[in-house]
């Protein structure tokens, strides 16, 4: 710790501190553009210009002195920075007239108008009016692909952009050429950049040069209401941000959550918001000669009751989708119970995670901060880039701090940092609980890390490779007091709370797979899951939220709310229980989903108890505590990992397919959003070529 | 006047044989070994009673930098970078050296490494340095096949020495862009601290040196530092390499004492001024960003650090650029403002901003197409570039332009008057509010 006086207070930080964080921990603003806390210093915006008493006779960069780089004062004072001295604000006029007389005077038709940190800075710290005769420097706009519109004359060289995408997304497309004021941000040949979170560059830059695409021209930030949600699109749950403007939503943002997405969101989550308007299920139907009719709520449910009234249970089924929250999933749970069915199941890729086995089988053991800890890290069948990319990002994070081992058993894939490829399949995966190269390296690291991915569960020899990866982990010394290094990574938003709930086939039911073969039900109720593909002669209940492969099959459909409309409890990968508010209302005659499954209860003689859903919420809290206490991961039972290990079983040699193939398609409001698809073909087809 | 006993470079004019035979028969790599021997703080010693101070243009002792070397490597290797991008407009001593002289900068190379445990040694060689660096390049084999340097040699300190050719940017002689130049990476400076004596070359501690500095240590040692001390004025000494070029009879390159006045270096050397004392204008005394000093103030100057910093200018690397009363003065700083808003790299604001804002204006002022209040205004702008950015190109960009201001501002204001009494078609410029 180190003392500093910092406008004639005292205060103590740590050393290493710098004197822009020093400042901060005294209560003063300083003013930045090119500094940021996730990125590394580039000093280049002057700015955070500061004057240091006793240091040279001209004002210092307060992002990139340390405090221990300060000279004490004769005596041993303290050293003094002076933060509203004449010298100060000169530094900051100057700089701010510089950043200002190139800079295009539009902000009436800037998208950042409003949330600009130059706009903001300039009321601040700037002088009102202008000296500078010449003209203004002029600068071609860039494509730097579908997401990002570049407006290139805004730009004030902070870098930020470049920094990211080199640093924290690890793909650096971006760069910087010319000198001097040529200096031009781009793609150096404008090829679209590369990256899942290239939409972070967007919020990163300061000013307008880089804007969302898609939300462009749509909106002013003052017109928004702000709601705070919880993501669907992967199962990491990062927390966002949905900018509604009457019923509509017009963009979402991240929002800070050290534990789980720092500040970055994936481009799925943020971009996907178009997706919530097209192709949306607004009102029921219902199968007639074989083709989907409108109907109305009455009609539908007396369809299902007909066909449900009269089946035995034990030939009813249900399965939960990815999107559904904690509330709707017990709820469903419930009726079914009453319904007499054991066929419940909400691993509609099949992947074998039991809950029976205890909670530290299926989640994200030393959590997505945890990751910084780790020093030897295991990936099993999984591409976290495209799975998780938000994890992949604190993946990278740690690697970039060193002294990181990473190996890979699965498919080879680019994950933006090197690893050790060790195999492609169990085989590989088994060497591991011998001695080798790798299984030393795992062994002799202080906290092993081991990530099994769903390509590696969602198989017939499922179980035997979770417990052959527990086996692994625990051969390792993963599992141990202080440290839990058997990590389950999902990628379905609402997997962990469903298996919480025990989503999961009673006695003598049938999972997914079973459920789905020809003739194995009579009916099945599908609560959004649109990734399985029901046999013919079933008759199917499509609760969701868009015409979808689930809906193309169903014999009723329901129209449900998509997450944006709901408010509701979602488990991330961590086991984390996260309140998500709602945000806007669900189109036409869809209602939230606890609501119709509360409604068709009844029609079908077996009312849920509960008219509300706090009511629900109460319920679910008591049957399950730990749901209750959100945004705390519930300390789990070590030795489950042990017993997990002790399962066994046979494995075959087939190697390891990533669970997602086309990352931006992967549910069924992101395959209604027209980005997501532009995105997708240009991922798939390769080099994108800009417009002539 | 400086005797020819006492001169170091003593084929600067390449009269003799560049090769290591001749510099044998001149006395470089006499009893290098003995120097050596008599260790690493004895050379720092030496070289910081010797009063040398850095050749490059900031005048900082060249002692006191190798002192501030780690006495012991924490196991990272230490380095020592030789600028030989000498980019400096009117500055034209040191290819003299490296093409004409080369074997004095490669011994002092390693007695300077060795001085601060350097084992390996870079030569970064301006991009427009063809010949020379060929020059350096043969006189560097020549070295290593006569096993001066190199890692078994006939001093008994392993030592390896590299030219880099650089690509000719003018901010790559600022001493942190040209670490990242060296390392492959785009010429732009680095924030400090780190120094490079602790973060230099790949992390690794650094000394970069002029190669005037280096190649004048090894005489030195052999001399003693007294000898060096008792040339010139105290705090101002030894031998210096001045460059005379501009509007001088017989522009030259020549050794000769500090603290020679001007008027001797260009009567003597020079050959006068063309057309006479009295048609002296100005002179830029040590390169472009070095303010410009008037004839009146001409007539006492004593060129060395303390004499230039008397007339509010700078010794910078000694190249004195004499212009006569042909000269437009007023042009001839809007070029060198070009020269610097061209050379900018970008990275910080005020100089990427700055310099090209200043230029505009200039150019404006040149054909008087401007507002007189546009003088101080000018003025001003030069004081928000100067101190705020994170090299020194930013300083050396303002100070020509304040130059002129506080010394011919009487010129641009009657370029403006005489603009505003012709009728033109271009209206003059005002900012819009």
């Amino acid at each position: 710790m180190a003392k500093i006086v910092v406008d004639g207070t005292e205060v103590e930080v740590p050393a290493e501190y710098t004197l822009l964080q020093a400042c901060e921990v005294a209560g003063v603003e300083i003013p930045r553009f090119c500094f940021h806390e996730r990125l590394s210093i580039a000093g280049n915006c002057r700015m955070c210009l500061v004057e240091v008493k006793g240091g040279p006779p001209k004002p210092t960069a307060s992002c990139a002195m340390a405090v221990k780089d300060l000279r004490p004062g004769p005596n041993g004072e303290p050293p003094v920075v002076l933060t509203k001295s004449p010298m100060v604000k000169k530094a900051r006029e100057g700089v701010m007239e510089f950043l200002l007389i190139n800079h295009p005077l539009d902000c009436p038709i800037c998208d950042q108008g409003g949330e600009c940190d130059l706009q903001d800075q300039a009321m601040a710290y700037g002088v009102d009016s202008s000296r500078f005769a010449e003209n203004k420097r002029a600068v071609e706009d860039k494509y730097i692909g579908p997401l990002v519109r570049t407006s290139m004359n805004r730009c004030i060289h902070c870098t930020r952009c470049v920094r990211f995408s080199t640093e924290v997304a690890g793909v650096p497309d971006l760069g910087a050429i010319g000198r001097g004021e040529d200096m031009e941000i781009t793609t150096y040949l404008e090829h679209a950049m590369r990256s899942e979170m290239q939409g972070n560059v967007a919020d990163l830059c300061p000013v307008g040069a880089l804007t969302h695409k898609p939300t462009a021209f749509h909106a002013r930030p003052w017109e928004l209401a702000k709601t705070e949600a919880i993501d669907v699109m992967d199962a990491v749950g990062s927390n966002i941000r949905i900018d509604t403007r009457g019923r509509e939503v017009m963009r979402i943002l991240p929002r800070t959550n050290e534990a789980v997405n720092e500040e970055w969101i994936s481009d799925k989550t943020r971009y996907v918001w178009d997706g919530l308007k097209t192709q949306r299920l607004d009102r029921p139907y219902v199968r007639v000669n074989g083709r989907l009719a409108p109907a109305t709520w009455q009609q539908a449910f007396d369809a299902i009751a007909a066909k449900v009234k009269g089946t035995n249970g034990k030939r009813i089924g249900a399965i939960v989708g990815d999107l559904a929250n904690v509330e709707e999933t017990f709820a469903f749970k419930q009726l079914m119970g009453k319904l007499g069915s054991p066929n419940i199941d909400c691993r509609q890729d099949g992947a074998a995670l039991d809950p029976s086995l205890g909670r530290a089988s299926y989640i994200f053991n030393p959590g997505i901060a945890g990751i910084e800890e780790a020093d030897a890290i295991l990936l099993v069948g999984t591409d976290p880039r495209h799975e998780a990319s938000i994890v992949n990002a604190r993946l990278r994070k740690r690697w970039r701090q060193g002294g990181l081992k990473i190996a890979l058993v699965g498919e080879r894939v680019d994950l933006t940092y090197p690893y050790e490829y060790l195999g492609a399949g169990p085989e590989s995966l088994a060497e591991l609980t011998g001695n080798g190269t790798f299984a030393d390296v795992l062994k002799g690291a202080e906290r092993p890390l081991v990530i099994v991915g769903q390509g590696a569960l969602a198989r017939a020899d499922g179980a035997a490779v979770l417990s052959l990866a527990a086996r692994v982990a625990v051969a390792a010394g993963a599992v141990k007091d202080g440290w839990n290094g058997f990590a389950v990574l999902h990628t379905a938003a609402s997997r962990v709370g469903a298996l919480d709930l025990g989503f999961v086939p009673g006695e003598g039911g049938l999972g997914t797979v079973a459920m789905t073969n020809p003739g194995a039900q009579d009916v099945v109720f599908l609560l959004g899951a649109d990734e399985v593909d029901v046999a013919p002669g079933t008759f199917v209940v499509y609760i969701g939220t868009h015409g979808d492969r689930g809906a193309h099959r169903a014999d009723v459909i329901l129209p449900g709310a998509a997450y944006s409309e709901k408010s509701g409890i979602y488990v991330n990968t961590e086991g984390r229980p996260q309140f998500a508010n709602r945000a806007a209302f669900p189109p036409g005659e869809a209602r939230e989903d606890w609501a119709v499954l509360r409604a068709l209860s009844e029609v079908l003689g077996q009312k849920l108890p509960y008219d509300n859903l706090f009511a629900l919420r109460a319920a679910l809290v008591e049957a399950h505590p730990h749901l209750g206490r959100i945004d705390q991961v519930e300390p789990v039972d070590a030795s489950t990992v042990a017993a997990l290990a002790a399962v066994g079983g046979a494995t075959d040699k087939a190697a390891f397919v990533p669970a997602i193939r086309d990352f931006y398609l992967t549910n069924p409001i992101a395959r209604a959003s027209a980005v997501m698809a532009e995105c997708s073909a240009l991922r798939l087809g390769g080099t994108a070529v800009a417009a002539e | 006047m400086l005797q020819d006993k006492d001169r170091i470079f003593t084929n600067i004019y390449g009269t003799h044989d560049w090769g290591l035979k001749g510099a044998l028969a001149r006395g470089n790599w006499d009893g290098t070994k003995a120097i050596l021997e008599k260790g690493r703080d004895w050379i720092i010693n030496e070289m910081k009673a010797s009063g040398l101070r850095g050749r490059g243009g900031a005048g900082f002792s060249t002692g006191m930098k190798w002192s501030f070397m780690p006495k012991q490597s924490d196991g990272r290797p230490h380095y020592l970078v030789v600028n030989a991008d000498e980019s400096e407009p009117g500055t034209c001593k040191d290819r003299e050296i490296m093409r004409n002289d080369p074997h004095t900068l490669i011994e002092g190379c390693l007695i300077a490494s060795f001085a601060m445990g350097a084992h390996a040694a870079y030569i970064y060689v301006r991009g427009e340095y063809i010949r020379e660096r060929e020059q350096l390049e043969a006189a560097i084999d020549q070295a290593y096949e006569a096993r001066l340097i190199g890692k078994d040699n006939i001093h008994g300190y392993p030592f390896d020495l590299y030219v880099h050719h650089g690509a000719g940017a003018y901010i790559c002689g600022e001493e942190t862009a040209l670490l990242e130049s060296l390392e492959g990476k785009k010429g732009m400076p680095r924030l400090k601290p780190p120094f490079p004596a602790n973060m230099g070359l790949y992390g690794c501690p650094t000394t970069v040196n002029n190669v005037e500095s280096i190649a004048v240590a090894p005489e030195i040692l052999r001399r003693g530092a007294s000898w060096f001390s008792s040339i010139g004025r105290p705090n101002n000494v030894g031998t210096k390499l001045f460059g005379i070029l501009g509007h001088v009879n017989t522009p030259c390159v020549v050794e000769d004492a500090m603290g020679i006045t001007f008027k001797e270096l260009v009567e003597k050397h020079g050959g006068g001024i063309r057309g006479g004392w009295d048609n002296l204008l100005a002179i830029i005394p040590g390169g472009a960003s070095c303010p410009v000093v008037t004839a009146e103030n001409c007539e006492e100057l004593i060129l060395d650090f303390d004499g230039l910093r008397a007339v509010k200018s700078s010794f910078g690397t000694a190249g004195v650029l004499v212009m006569d009363k042909s000269t437009d003065i007023v042009r001839a700083i809007a070029r060198i403002s070009y020269f610097f808003k061209h050379e900018s790299c970008g990275q910080c604001t005020p100089c990427r901003e700055g310099t090209g804002w200043m230029w505009r204006v200039l150019n404006r002022m040149a054909e008087g197409r401007a507002q007189k209040r546009e003088i101080d205004q000018l003025l001003e702008v030069t004081t928000q570039i100067e101190g705020h950015t994170i090299c020194a190109l930013g300083d050396a960009a303002a100070w020509p332009v304040q130059g002129l201001i506080r010394n011919f501002r009487h010129v641009i204001e009657a370029r403006i008057d005489q603009y505003a009494a012709n009728p033109h078609p271009d209206p003059v410029p005002v900012a819009a509010e």
